[in-house]
């Protein structure tokens, strides 16, 4: 079946007529409480060559609205009324087989996880193969040299060589251009993003971000970029849409909508993005209570190596990292993936040994610590985790959660315990209800909060947060920080805050170590490392850092 | 027992399933495709497995209620009468009936087959968890006398087992449970592997949790569901297996009433009296496809 409309090629004069646009779409997932409506009402317009940004929490709909402009709704999903029109042609109703006339060549997508977007069983030339080889364009030669040409077009140092290796050998930002050739290579008038940086480093992502922007105005193609993130939003869209439950809150040019707000909700979202809200205050009331020396951790030339492929191979994930954390205060480590970030804090916590180096916190020597004494000591050191749902035992009520650490020393009467379980779970700001549920009846923040509440359960000295706000939502990740300060003033608690945020340490850390394969690079109190970055990596890893560039239209400042 | 125990929680949670969702059904009942959705929810393919097992039970329980007949005492001159009013499966060549045979063989075959998962279970997971939780040589040394265990036919082993023993329904029920620890010990070893793995079990070491708190609270509960869907699943093979011993003569001696006895002592008449092998062979097939069955929903449950 050949679409029976023509839908122009992507050309650069900016008519008025939309490539795409949406008029009161409403989506609905059938589930086990019935049919459920997710999007609501949604309108919007997409005009040629322009970026509009789809900005949302988890559970805002942005996602579904994409797929369903698409056509790749989950199973039970199912577009309940409204019309998507491309360049003019309501595409609603379409069925999958005539959709695929259109997908790639007039509408393509950049997907979100570039781990599993590709097929680990062919390799990165077949793949983009594919998708010409489905349009026919041409014959097999024509089609290989095409290849080469996308791939070396988004970026790909050696095209011929990349065409010929599996997607294992590429690092994540490889891939995620590999998934762009294939979205770019028809031209299409139309690209969806769906969170496409998401899960990449911070350099990475800009670059993968500037990439989009300039095939987008070397090919006038038009752009709806999905994302959670305002600052990417703010720095790369046109107009922005903003979601909430379902229902757009507001839209318009994004100037507009970053310096007037109009909804409350924006309001918010504005306030609680780390890269965009002011520079908190938050540490500036803090300076003041740091006179007394008085180390909590200190590491002195810390050195982890690790074995690899058999004994031989040494691979040395920490390198020569010192640095030493005030009482009371906050000590960021950042870095990109594989930087060393992790292993650095797990060595501090004691959960392995270092190859040489010293570590001491709270006066003890961890390096030397064994069995009975290793166990007593994480009364004083205590790690929250990334991921609040691989953290907590599933089958475990809250209560039984938080009360654990209490009975693994010094017998506690259970009044007691309990008394103790109900007072740190106010102190987090979780209902006493919550007690006799299980995690999973328990939202993301929620969780974060029953694994500080854990951590805390035993006074401890000092807390480290291993990327601990990374997996939740901007408002949720403001209100944690919020927690987590108001914790510190309370309990006089250290922080040792992991993170490859750098917008979020910038909010919360008195000092900083900035560390790159395992190697530290930079260091000292943030104010000084951020106006004078020690090392081009921290300019580099500064600039990175979206949300920047319409810097003048921010409200707050 | 606690194969025996857990299939009886699994029971009891499989009914509150059940009750929920049609509860759930009658509060709105809006369209027909809800009363469907209903219907397939049950899933009468479930149903039917958990009556069918019901009633093996009972029968191994309770044989006094479903029939009234002697399964070892014969009738003269009653020998291979047909299925008749009198004789719903009709009787064997001794005179006996049949129905009653089947409904007594149940208790033996089932308690054989709930001895072998037993021996498979307690041994076989009590070996993975101490692989899994313990590392280095110590798995090593375990896992590699699983192997070899694993590499020697099934059968063969049980046999040899049996013989060494001695025959009789309980030792060819230890024999078949020997065979299947290499099996239970895998599974259990792989995940207490995963488990241990994982973030919340990191996080009660580092909470200053003991190792034998730590594997009580978290590893063992969460590592064992898997093992349990398992064992259902075993159960209905070690029926099968017992029954083959039996059947080769090295299970219950003659005038116990057996499933593969049962099948093997209507062999001989296969040609005159059809029923005395096919309704027995029916009865296993059946008792088995509803452990699967019923295996494969707590495997599912647990996800």
């Amino acid at each position: 079946m050949t679409a029976a409309i023509s839908i122009e090629p992507a050309s650069t004069d900016v008519s008025n007529t939309p490539v795409l646009e949406i008029s009161n779409l409403a989506v609905g997932y059938r589930g086990g409480e019935g049919f459920q409506r997710v999007v609501h009402e949604v309108s919007l317009r997409v005009r040629p060559g322009e970026v509009v940004a789809l900005v949302g929490e988890s559970g805002s709909g942005k996602t579904t609205t994409a797929q369903a402009v698409i056509g790749l709704l989950a199973e039970n999903g199912r577009l309940e009324s409204g019309a998507v029109r491309l360049n003019g042609t309501d595409i609603a109703g379409w069925s999958p087989k005539r959709l695929d006339t259109i997908r790639g060549s007039k509408i393509s997508l950049i997907p979100q996880d570039p781990t599993s977007s590709l097929n680990p069983v062919r390799t990165i030339g077949d793949q983009v193969a594919e998708v010409l080889q489905i349009h026919r364009q041409g014959s097999r030669k024509q089609i290989d040299a095409r290849v080469i040409e996308l791939l070396a077009r988004v970026g790909l140092s050696e095209p011929e060589l990349r065409a010929r290796q599996y997607p294992h050998e590429l690092s994540g930002g490889m891939r995620q251009r590999v998934l762009i050739a294939i979205a770019i290579a028809l031209r299409p008038a139309l690209i969806i993003a769906d969170e496409p940086t998401s899960a990449l480093d911070v350099t990475v992502q800009k670059r993968i971000l500037d990439l989009i922007d300039e095939l987008r105005r070397e090919y006038g193609t038009a752009v709806l970029l999905v994302t959670h993130d305002l600052g990417v939003a703010a720095d790369r869209a046109n107009h922005i849409v903003v979601l909430k439950g379902g229902r757009i809150q507001e839209q318009g040019p994004t100037a507009d909508v970053l310096g007037s707000p109009r909804s409350e909700y924006t309001r918010k979202l504005l306030a609680d993005a780390p890269s965009l809200g002011k520079v908190r205050s938050i540490h500036r009331t803090r300076s003041t209570r740091t006179g007394a020396s008085d180390d909590a951790v200190v590491v002195e030339n810390l050195v982890q190596d690790f074995s690899v492929g058999g004994r031989r191979e040494i691979f040395r994930a920490v390198d020569d990292v010192s640095f030493t954390v005030q009482r009371g205060t906050t000590h960021a480590i950042v870095g990109e993936s594989g930087s060393g970030k992790t292993t650095t804090a797990r060595s501090i916590v004691g959960f392995q040994k270092p190859s040489s180096g010293r570590i001491r916190v709270d006066g003890i020597d961890v390096t030397n610590l064994r069995g009975e004494d290793l166990r007593r000591f994480r009364r004083t050191i205590q790690l929250v985790y990334q991921n609040p749902f691989a953290s907590l035992d599933p089958r475990q009520t809250i209560f039984q959660i938080v009360e654990e650490p209490l009975l693994n020393f010094d017998p506690v009467p259970r009044e007691d315990r309990a008394k103790k379980v109900h007072a740190i779970l106010d102190r987090v700001g979780l209902p006493q209800s919550t007690l006799t549920r299980k995690p999973h009846a328990l939202s993301g923040g929620q969780r974060q909060r029953v694994a500080i509440a854990r951590a805390l359960v035993l006074d401890p000295q000092v807390l480290v947060l291993d990327e601990a706000v990374s997996a939740l939502d901007v408002t949720v990740q403001a209100q944690i920080l919020a927690l987590l300060d108001e914790l510190q003033q309370a309990l006089g608690l250290t922080y040792l805050f992991i993170s490859h945020d750098l917008a979020v340490v910038r909010q919360i850390s008195d000092t900083v170590s900035v560390l790159r394969d395992g190697r530290q690079v930079d260091g000292g109190r943030v104010e000084d490392v951020f106006r004078n970055p020690g090392s081009a990596y921290t300019r580099e890893l500064i600039s990175a850092i979206p949300g920047q560039r319409n810097a003048s239209l921010r409200p707050f400042q | 027992m606690t194969g025996l125990n857990a299939i009886g929680r699994s029971l009891l949670r499989d009914d509150a399933d059940i009750v929920k969702s049609s509860s759930a059904g009658k509060r709105r009942i809006s369209s027909g495709a809800r009363w469907l959705k209903t219907l397939i929810s049950i899933q009468p393919g479930l149903m039917l497995a958990w009556f069918v097992m019901a009633v093996v039970v009972l029968w191994a329980l309770f044989p006094q209620w479903f029939t009234s007949y002697s399964p070892t005492v014969g009738v003269a001159r009653q020998q291979l009468r047909a299925p008749s009013a009198e004789h719903w499966l009709g009787t064997d060549a001794l005179g006996r009936d049949l129905l009653a045979r089947i409904i007594h063989g149940a208790g033996n075959s089932l308690s054989g087959a709930f001895v072998a998962v037993g021996v498979g279970l307690v041994l076989g997971t009590t070996l993975g968890i101490v692989a899994g939780s313990a590392r280095g040589r110590i798995d090593g040394a375990i896992m590699r006398g699983v192997d070899v265990l694993l590499s020697i036919p099934q059968l063969l082993l049980s046999l040899s087992i049996v013989i060494l023993l001695g025959f009789g329904i309980l030792n060819a029920a230890i024999a078949v449970g020997v065979t299947s620890i290499a099996s239970f010990a895998r599974l259990a070893r792989s995940e207490v592997v995963r488990v241990r793995a994982s973030d919340y079990v990191e996080a009660a070491f580092g909470s200053g949790g003991t190792f034998s708190r730590v594997l009580w609270r978290h590893i063992l509960p969460n590592s064992l569901t898997s093992v349990i869907a398992f064992a259902a699943l075993q159960l209905g093979w070690a029926i099968l297996t017992i029954s083959t011993l039996g059947f080769l003569g090295y299970g219950a001696p003659p005038p116990t009433p057996e499933w593969g006895l049962l099948i093997a002592e209507g062999r001989n008449y296969i040609a005159r009296a059809w029923w005395l092998t096919t309704v027995p062979g029916l009865v296993v097939i059946l008792t088995v496809l509803s452990a699967n069955r019923i295996s494969q929903s707590l495997g599912k449950n647990k996800a």
